[in-house]
């Protein structure tokens, strides 16, 4: 089947088996490798992307499921001039990342919460993260990174 | 993984989606959010060869008064009723369980429908309806029909509906704003519930339901009735296990879901 998206503002149209999902969809047939897939079980968050602006885990939705709609990957965070988003700047400010394989996702994820709630307490952060396992960091410095991406983005 | 193959219906319409289940039979299944379907699909203990898209039917998620109840469409997602006006006025405790499912990502795709038809026993929402004695409202080739809490969830996995049954609707009473509390106790961030218990108010009596207590959601009947004998929160809680089947898994044994089920309606009864 024909699945037709938006991703990172650029028109997608491949075709896909409907068994296809998103993540599959976005590394495979968009070619966009940021997205990373870590536990494949719907556990880990590693996969997350925005849909609709909302956050998602694309291991555990079909592409056929996204048809029509928009997407952002990491790859499209950053301004096109290179600026990083807020978000992502406050990650490597600070050291938010070790490995860097749960980051694309921790970062997407941090961009939909911040959506829905722009000024978080720390506890919030914890809540509002708990679908994104990092087996590296230990959780402090991104959590520290999501406050200082929030109170910069205010 | 990637799950068996299988052919994609996107349904426009409520009737529409009956219609594809009649003539799909046992093979087709419906997928709202798939938060509970396709990670099924994917480790292949699901194997539908045809699967009806009912996620975009939009009419069907709604929060609306309902003069004597509060209707909510069975396509309602989770962080939907979360964030819900309505329900924060006059069904709290719906809100305060929805926002304990998952993790965010899952409440933006689950639905209460999806949660409901289910029929998990450790799911968080199902426990909220036993307990405040909702209504579903289902859908078939036959017509319409309304089920009892009561008598809705009736096995491990297993419901009233019928394989050719869409559930549209869930009509639950006007529990007000406070007078609830949802006790979920669970050892990994974004977790099932090892063991819960919610507290709800309802025309002024305690109304108290068990998360994974069983192989269905159930209400903590002896735990009401010595409420309404008088007894205080402590002493009600401590008939909280009577009458409960609970599993023994890597988690917990059943005494210690026993013990949980005690210490964790007291803490929701005082709570409420
Ligand atoms: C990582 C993770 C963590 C989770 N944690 C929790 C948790 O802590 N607590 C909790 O309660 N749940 C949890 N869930 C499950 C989640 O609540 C699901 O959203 C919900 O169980 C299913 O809703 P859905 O819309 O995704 O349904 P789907 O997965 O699409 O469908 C589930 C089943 O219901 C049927 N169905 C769906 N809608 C209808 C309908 N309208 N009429 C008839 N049949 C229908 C489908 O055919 C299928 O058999 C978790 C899920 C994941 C992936
Ligand atoms: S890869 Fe999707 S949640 Fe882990
Ligand atoms: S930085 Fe290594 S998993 Fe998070």
């Amino acid at each position: 089947m024909k699945v037709t998206t938006t991703v990172n503002g650029a028109k997608q149209a491949h075709d896909v088996e409907p068994r296809t999902l998103l993540v599959q969809y976005l590394r495979e047939a968009c070619q966009l490798t940021g997205t990373k897939i870590g536990c494949d079980t719907s556990s880990c968050g590693a996969c997350t992307v925005l849909y609709e602006g909302e956050s998602v885990k694309s291991c555990t939705m079909l592409a056929a499921q996204a048809d029509g709609g928009t997407i952002t990957t990491i790859e499209g965070l950053a301004a096109s001039d290179g600026t990083l988003h807020p978000v992502q700047e406050a990650f490597h400010e600070h050291h938010g990342l070790q490995c860097g394989y749960c980051t694309a996702g921790m970062v997407l994820a941090a961009v939909g919460f911040l959506q829905e709630n722009p000024t978080p307490s720390e506890h919030d952060v914890r809540e509002g993260l708990e679908g994104n396992l990092c087996r590296c960091t230990g959780y402090h410095n991104i959590v520290k990174a999501v406050l200082a991406a929030s109170e910069a983005m205010q | 993984m990637i799950p068996a193959a299988f052919d994609y219906v996107l349904a426009g319409s409520a009737d529409e989606a009956i219609a594809l289940v009649a003539e799909h039979g046992d093979d087709a299944k419906l997928l709202a959010g798939g938060m509970s379907l396709l990670p099924l699909m994917k480790l292949r203990l699901a194997t539908p060869s045809v699967l009806i898209d009912v996620g975009r039917l939009h009419d069907l998620s709604y929060v609306r008064d309902g003069g004597d109840h509060v209707a909510i469409g069975a396509l309602t997602r989770h962080r939907d009723i979360e964030t819900n006006e309505l329900l924060a006025k006059e069904c709290g405790v719906l809100r305060a369980v929805a926002a304990q499912v998952g993790d965010n990502q899952v409440r933006h795709r689950g639905t209460i429908g999806g949660s409901v038809a289910h029929g998990d026993p450790a799911s968080d929402l199902p426990a909220a309806l036993v307990a405040l004695d909702a209504t579903f409202v289902a859908r078939g080739a036959s017509g319409e029909r309304t089920i009892a809490a009561s008598d809705f969830f009736v096995g491990f996995l297993e419901t009233a509906l019928g394989g050719d049954e869409l559930l549209t609707e869930i009509r639950v009473p006007k529990a007000g704003a406070n007078g609830f509390n949802y006790q979920k106790f669970n050892r990994r961030a974004q977790d099932w519930a090892i063991v819960g218990a919610v507290a709800a108010t309802v025309g002024g009596a305690k109304r108290v339901a068990l998360v994974n207590m069983g192989s269905t959601p159930i209400r903590a009947t002896a735990v009401e009735a010595a409420l309404a004998s008088g007894a205080s929160f402590a002493d009600a809680a401590g008939h909280a296990a009577e009458g409960t089947e609970p599993p023994t898994d890597l988690n917990a044994s059943v005494e210690y879901r026993e013990h949980l089920a005690r210490v964790l309606v007291r803490r929701a009864l005082e709570g409420s």
